[in-house]
């Protein structure tokens, strides 16, 4: 690990557990969690938001001496709507199916608070190669909980995970169907989603005492 | 008449900005500590959305469609901007915001007073953005619509932060357990309140209904619906007949 040094590696590892930006930050929540129903969109929305936060971070970073702060919110925006109408239109090349799921979700990644408050708070005030890593790390950190809340709502909606039945077959009553087991079509309903996500807060803090907030 | 009186309740109550979307979240759980502050965002966000919807539209409509261009002569016809929309959408969002922040600051100092801090901080709303979005894959037809589709998705949000942050001043009194305190029963009360924005998913039968999951929803619950009013006819009839 010549390129990374011990702080560099923190960058990373720091908003995947204990300063995640989903469940300590509260950002980014908008965006995310309409598209969770299945793992495979959420994999995707993930990738995504590392693409663009990884490099639109580079980007601030490399402007920041240039950018009036008056003006700043506006250059943000619009660096951010640029590299989002690529991911779009990469998605609707390549994958149309699944940027019809998505949806409007896409689009919304430009106002994901996530973004936004990393270029704030990171990108204009640290050297281009840090603010990639901030990027990197928040946006993985965005996407492990987008991926634990697609995973149980895929797993115990539809009984599939990325597509492929786990369960058994619900039709022809195999594997834990044949113990009477039912799908639970409520997780696919929006309103799941905050629970679940309400329920890692809670694990997370009781593991992590110090996060609680009084 | 009708489609608007349709789309404005559809807007506020089954296709909720908050609860079904998740969209404005960020400022939803930032903002709603108190019910004064909750109020003065809300508003400020049905302020904004009724004028960047239909605003968007027009845009939409006249620069950025398959085919809009035709108004500037039939060998414009064939161009297709609509991949420029985010990009159109968020500046058209952003100038407008701190256009509105400048009038109302000049001409009425009172209500800049309520919502001027809450402006700057809705030029990154997700619900600004999603309901021009919205707007847009939904297909909403006529100008009119959409000045109703951006009111009324407004209000829904206004309700939705209202409701949550009545909630968060009294939870405050309860006994949480102490790692769920703030966010995470927020979210968990966010969830119940959207099982129970579903049950609107029955109100508007008939017509067609969104293409998105809520439409089996809406459907069974509409099934369930009809069976309990046919059975509650049935009975009223017996009823009568015993009398």
């Amino acid at each position: 690990m010549g390129l990374l040094s011990k702080k560099d590696v923190k960058l990373i590892t720091d908003p995947l557990a204990d300063n995640n930006p989903i469940t300590i930050q509260v950002l980014g929540i908008c965006s995310a969690l309409a598209i969770t129903a299945e793992l495979k969109a959420s994999l995707v929305m993930g990738v995504a938001v590392l693409f663009v936060l990884g490099v639109g971070n580079v980007i601030i970073s490399l402007l920041r001496n240039a950018i009036p702060s008056e003006i700043r919110i506006i250059v943000q925006l619009i660096v951010v709507a640029a590299l989002v109408i690529i991911v779009d239109q990469v998605l609707k090349a390549f994958a149309f199916e699944l940027s019809k799921t998505l949806s409007v979700f896409i689009g919304l990644i430009i106002t994901n608070c996530i973004i936004m408050g990393r270029f704030e708070a990171f990108a204009l005030a640290n050297k281009p190669w840090q603010s990639f890593l901030d990027g990197i790390g928040n946006a993985l950190g965005y996407a492990v909980i987008l991926l634990i809340v697609g995973f149980f709502r895929e797993l115990l909606g539809s009984g599939t995970l990325l597509g492929i039945p786990v369960l058994g077959d619900p039709i022809e009553k195999t594997g834990v169907y044949a113990l009477g087991y039912e799908d639970n079509g409520f997780m696919l309903m929006p309103p799941m989603a905050l629970i679940i996500v309400g329920l890692i807060i809670w694990v997370q803090r009781s593991r992590n005492k110090t996060l609680i907030e009084d | 008449m009708i489609e608007h009186l349709e789309l404005f309740f559809k807007s506020i109550f089954i296709d909720n900005m908050v609860f079904a979307v998740f969209l404005g979240m960020c400022s939803y759980l930032a903002v709603s500590k108190k019910v004064a502050t909750a109020v003065g965002l809300g508003a400020a966000v049905i302020f904004v959305l009724a004028i960047t919807v239909p605003l968007n539209w027009l845009l939409d409509t006249f620069l950025l469609q398959p085919g809009a261009l035709s108004w500037l002569g039939s060998e414009y016809a064939d161009y297709d901007l609509s991949f420029l929309s985010f990009i159109m959408f968020i500046a058209t969002i952003a100038t407008m915001v701190q256009l509105v922040e400048i009038v109302v600051e000049k001409f009425s100092p009172s209500l800049y007073n309520s919502l001027g801090i809450f402006l700057p901080l809705i030029a990154v709303n997700c619900a600004i953005l999603g309901g021009s979005l919205f707007m847009q894959s939904r297909e909403i037809e006529t100008l009119g619509l959409a000045f109703n589709y951006g009111i009324s998705s407004g209000i829904g949000w206004f309700l939705a932060i209202l409701a949550i942050a009545a909630i968060r001043e009294k939870i405050r009194y309860s006994n949480v357990p102490a790692p769920l305190r703030g966010l995470g029963i927020t979210f968990i009360i966010t969830g119940l309140m959207g099982i129970g924005f579903l049950s609107f998913g029955g109100m508007l039968t008939g017509g067609d209904e969104a293409e998105d999951e809520n439409t089996k929803q809406s459907k069974t619950a509409t099934l369930i619906e009809t069976d309990t009013e046919k059975e509650t006819v049935v009975n009223n009839t017996k009823l009568l007949e015993k009398k």
